[in-house]
């Protein structure tokens, strides 16, 4: 009989978190944003049905880059979990802390146990709140660790490229078409700098929307819509404030 | 595998396990004992006294479909509760109206309002109106030994079909059979006389004005005859329930636009105490 050969729990775990990055970055990035009415989440996606952001309950919505398949059990388990609690309790005791830290012992214990194969998956947990304050952001990396964001994340493989870009430049308090405009435009930049333009069928964009009457905040926006949303974004820079010409001008 | 749900632990491999759409096929494989269905009763005699919910009913329009309620309680001769609510959005294109034992209908509302928005959430569609419906009698046929204890549940079902862009309206019986209705329906105790004014005012082409109006006009025929059918409260201000099913989705009419009804139905009658007449021919 052989002998196994020793290797290092330092080592382990980095190879089992360059596996799980390698298999990450293969996916496009997506973004979250925070903007005056809410939470946008924008991806380029070329399905129509496979969709990388859900409703998760009423105030909570789910963004995920990386493996479909893992990210979709994570998805359907957060859905189970947040409608259970909600009809054992009450539906205000649902709330995206609580999802996210069940997603993070989740994705952990997986990442550290050695008999499974980590998940390649990234995921961001998202809660509007009444105010701009009460909103809620958790980034959570494949090995189950939990960041808490506040304006603009990331997520994916060419996510810190996308967001130390969307750091310079994401307000407070910007409009639904000027965050989806800032989301594009990082979206679009590739990490050697250069870009590219994604045509407004290749995205995916969903909010979490304070100002709907409905108890369930989560929407699509989907078709003209969008349409719309992306010519007002656009029209804006040429004739809005200065701050924004600049932005454009580093482009 | 409870402690888990409600702690931050890890999530049970329940919760992981590719499987149904259903949030009550989850629930009776991860915790049965959560539904409503499979509680256990101990031998009783006689039936439990426990308020119980009276006339609900429900009219069709072109475009539409109007769902309401009355407002009263009863255990026994008394009156339990005088502004209870028995008519609750399922989802965004349907309602339903609950008759029968109050406790019992209000935790099975919010669980299909649960089954509808999970089935939703999950597969990223909304489930047919004729899908809900069936969901609706499952669900009621698991009742069916708590109903022969007395504790019986019946509700009425309308919703808006976006498929073939009308309202439809769907009775039940306490075995889960379920009966489409044309035009008009009611159930609870003073259904039989609501049903008669719906037959004398029902018409192919009310508005939607006129059918919130006839169903208010047949809830206080209801309540005229029927002892555990509340009518319109002015002293209390207490209204019925009126909630509207179009296109654009589910409404309930605010309390003004109800008070205003009744109000104007309570006037007339009391000109003509047994309300508007139909010509004999």
């Amino acid at each position: 009989m052989s002998t196994p050969f020793y290797v290092s729990p330092q080592q382990a775990m980095a190879d089992r978190a360059e596996y799980a990055r390698k298999g990450i970055a293969r996916g496009r990035s997506l973004v979250v944003l925070q903007y005056a009415d809410g939470i946008v989440f924008v991806g380029e996606n070329p399905s129509r049905a496979l969709h990388k952001f859900s409703e998760i309950y009423d105030r909570i919505g789910f963004a995920a880059a990386g493996k479909y398949n893992e990210y979709e059990n994570l998805r359907i388990g957060g859905v189970r979990y947040a409608d259970l609690r909600g009809y054992t309790y009450d539906r205000d005791d649902v709330t995206a802390r609580g999802l996210a830290n069940v997603y993070a012992q989740t994705l952990g214990t997986i990442f550290s146990s050695a008999g499974e194969k980590p998940y390649e998956v990234e995921l961001v947990v998202a809660e509007v709140g009444e105010t701009p304050d009460g909103d809620q952001i958790y980034r959570l990396p494949h090995d189950g660790s939990i960041v808490d964001e506040h304006g603009s994340v990331a997520v994916g493989g060419n996510a810190e490229t996308i967001s130390s870009y969307l750091d310079q430049r994401h307000q407070d308090g910007m409009s639904l078409a000027e965050a989806l405009k800032l989301a594009v435009q990082a979206l679009s930049r590739d990490t050697n700098g250069s870009e590219r333009e994604i045509p407004a069928e290749r995205l995916e964009v969903a909010v979490l929307d304070r100002t709907r009457p409905q108890q369930r905040k989560f929407k699509r926006i989907v078709g003209r819509q969008l349409g719309r949303l992306l010519e007002v974004g656009g029209a804006s820079t040429e004739a809005e404030s200065a701050d924004e010409a600049e932005g454009s001008e580093d482009e | 595998m409870e402690a888990n749900t409600r702690s931050t632990g890890r999530l049970p491999a329940a919760f992981l396990t590719p499987g149904s759409s259903s949030f009550m096929d989850f629930l009776s494989e991860h915790q049965p004992e959560m539904l409503p269905g499979n509680r256990q009763l101990p031998p009783m005699q006689g039936v439990i006294e426990a308020p119980h919910g009276t006339t609900i009913v429900a009219v069709t329009f072109p475009g539409g479909v109007v769902l309401a309620g009355d407002r009263r309680a009863t255990m026994g001769n008394v009156i339990a509760q005088r502004d209870i609510e028995k008519v609750f959005p399922a989802d965004e294109y349907s309602a339903v109206g609950i008759a029968g034992t109050a406790g019992l209908a209000v935790e099975m509302v919010k669980l299909f309002q649960l089954e509808l928005e999970h089935f939703e959430k999950v597969e990223g569609a909304q489930l047919s109106l004729e899908g809900k419906a069936n969901r609706l009698s499952t669900m009621i046929r698991s009742n069916l030994g708590m109903a022969m204890q007395g504790l019986a549940v019946v509700p009425l079902f309308a919703g808006y079909d976006v498929d073939r862009g009308r309202g439809r309206i769907f009775s039940y019986d306490v075995t889960g059979g379920r009966s489409e209705e044309h035009n008009f329906a009611a159930t609870g105790s003073g259904s039989v006389f609501a049903r008669g004014a719906m037959k004398k005012f029902f018409h192919d082409s009310l508005s939607e004005a006129e059918a919130t109006m006839l169903v208010v006009q047949a809830l206080y025929d209801a309540a005229d005859d029927d002892s555990a059918t509340g009518g319109p409260d002015v002293a209390r201000r207490i209204y019925p329930i009126v909630t509207v099913i179009t296109e654009d989705g589910f409404r309930r009419l605010t309390d003004d636009e109800s008070s205003e009804i009744a109000r104007s139905i309570l006037e007339r009658r009391l000109e003509q105490p047994d309300g508007p007449r139909a010509a004999l021919l």
